[in-house]
């Protein structure tokens, strides 16, 4: 058992810290081991649905991905009060990590997705997608990090992050970094935070569609671009739908 | 049918619209032309209830609805359609879904029946024909991609889905090429009907070429500084707006 963590743990900074403590460590300081083989292929989707009976609800993964293998994770995370998704994923030679995920938060909730993903051999490439939809006072943060090691040469590793701010009230902490020590590598990386576009809004508005369904048909593809690398259309549009579902309860 | 009467409006405080008086009636086309600045757009985004548009006085009625007093949508439902001078892109959202859904909120707000996804399939294909567009365009996000000419074309297959009471074209005419224009021009003299009225706000008189208007208002400095038949337009072209503002004065 490790210390609870405390705000200057970089990792856990935007951490509701009340939520943790109830289950600290019992649920808590636990990493799940996944390993995926050299070669080999693994999808995983979590969905962390809002449930106001959960207090806190923290996953983390330490993921092994051997030589050419491929590891994907997409998640939803929309908790009703604290959800965090923490991945620590290391790399073989030329394999490829992809993280695709949506947080959408109302009221007090806060969400957050850690990444590091270690290049810790040459040729492996990863891509995490990131998108939030933020209302009232709730938070949402992905702090992803890409980490390139001496040697771990050819490299690709990028990451998108979007958040959208229904509220001015609601926060987001989108904090892409890299770290790297190798010279031959690419890394691209991009974060915004915005609002709805209110010409748009007023475009949807002139042709009849009431606002509330211009605001969900805008959220619902921007919510989707954290799906688009999933290439299972059925599992897609499943987990498109759940985010829809929580879309509509925002309002 | 649209009846407005002494409009004063404006943006960030600042009077734009004053005193603006005009009657569409039934089935009519009315052009509106102006110098830039005028106020044309500024009396369509009025009409249409844009955020930041803000009415001092005056009324504008559609069959006698009061428009100033519903939102931008519930003005759309009972009739108004608004083909923008700036179409705007909406990334990720299809033509096709964009449309539906407009059409069928429309529908309900009426308490009409929802249009299958079928017929309106069919004739959204037909339309964007009709207007030198594709399927695939209409498959692509609202706009993105979109030429200016092919912006404004895409103004048009709307209003031909919609069919609506009114019609305010935003110069959709500005910026096409003399093919668009009269693709264009062949969309309005289509849609011209007995119970539809069309306001075609133009900087041009190229348009009412192809387009013969019942009448034609000319817009100076927020209010109508003088209106007549179609030969109106051929005087402008010749002396120009600045021979009005001496007439008016
Ligand atoms: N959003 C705005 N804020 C401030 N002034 C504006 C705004 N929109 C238009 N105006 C001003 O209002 C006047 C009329 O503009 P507009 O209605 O766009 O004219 P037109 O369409 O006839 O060219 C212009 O002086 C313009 O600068
Ligand atoms: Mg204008």
């Amino acid at each position: 058992m490790s210390e609870r963590p405390t705000k200057k743990d970089e990792a856990w900074r935007y951490a509701d810290f009340d939520a943790l403590k109830e289950h600290w460590p019992d649920s808590a300081d636990r990493w799940e081991t996944v390993d995926v083989a050299a070669g080999e292929t693994k999808r995983e989707l979590v969905r962390l649905l809002p449930d106001p009976d959960l207090v806190s609800d923290v996953t983390r993964l330490k993921v092994t991905v051997g030589d050419g293998g491929r590891y994907e994770l997409f998640a939803l995370a929309a908790r009703s009060r604290y959800g965090r998704l923490e991945i620590e994923a290391t790399l073989g030679d030329g394999a490829h990590f992809e993280f695709g995920g949506a947080i959408i938060g109302k009221a007090r909730a806060t969400n957050e997705f850690i990444v590091r993903v270690n290049h810790e051999q040459p040729n492996a490439t990863s891509n995490q997608t990131v998108r939030a939809v933020l209302a009232d006072k709730a938070t949402g943060s992905f702090l992803g990090k890409v980490y390139v090691a001496r040697g771990a040469q050819k490299t690709d590793g990028s990451q998108s992050s979007k958040a959208m701010l229904l509220d001015r009230t609601a926060t987001a902490n989108l904090k892409p970094e890299l770290e790297i020590y190798a010279d031959d590598v690419k890394c691209a990386h991009g974060a915004t935070v915005g609002e709805l576009d209110k010409r748009a809004l007023f475009y949807m508005a002139s042709r009849g569609i009431p606002p509330e369904i211009a605001e969900r048909l805008m959220l619902q593809t921007f919510v989707a671009e954290g799906f688009a690398e999933l290439g299972d259309d059925k599992a897609r549009e499943a987990l498109e739908a759940d985010a829809l579902g929580v879309l509509e309860a925002l309002r | 049918m649209l009846d407005i009467k002494d409009l004063t409006a404006g943006v960030e405080g600042k009077t734009i619209l004053n005193g603006l008086s005009l009657t569409l009636p039934k089935g009519e086309v009315h052009a509106i032309m102006g110098p830039n600045g005028s106020g044309k757009s500024t009396l369509a985004y009025t009409l249409a209830g844009r955020d930041g548009y803000e009415v001092t006085g005056g009324s504008a009625a559609l069959d006698g609805q009061d428009l100033l007093d519903m939102e931008p949508h519930e003005r759309a439902a009972a009739g108004l359609y608004l083909g923008l001078q700036y179409p705007v892109e909406i990334p990720g959202v299809s033509n096709v879904n964009f449309l539906r859904t407009a059409v069928n909120a429309q529908r309900r707000a009426r308490g009409e029946e929802e249009i299958s996804a079928g017929d309106f399939l069919r004739a959204m294909r037909k339309e964007a024909e009709a207007f030198d567009l594709t399927m695939d365009h209409m498959k692509r996000g609202v706009n993105v991609g979109f030429s200016g000419g092919e912006k404004k074309r895409n103004e048009m297959i709307q209003m031909a889905m919609i069919e609506p009471k009114v019609a305010v074209l935003d110069e959709t005419d500005s910026g096409l090429d003399i093919d668009a224009l009269r693709v264009v021009a062949n969309g309005i003299n289509r849609l011209r009907s007995t119970d539809r009225s069309i306001l075609i706000i133009t900087h041009y008189q190229r348009l009412l070429d192809y387009v013969e208007p019942d009448r034609i208002h000319v817009l100076k400095t927020g209010r109508i500084a003088t209106s007549g038949g179609p030969e109106l337009a051929a005087e402008l072209e010749r002396e120009g707006y600045d021979a009005i503002s001496a007439e008016a004065a």
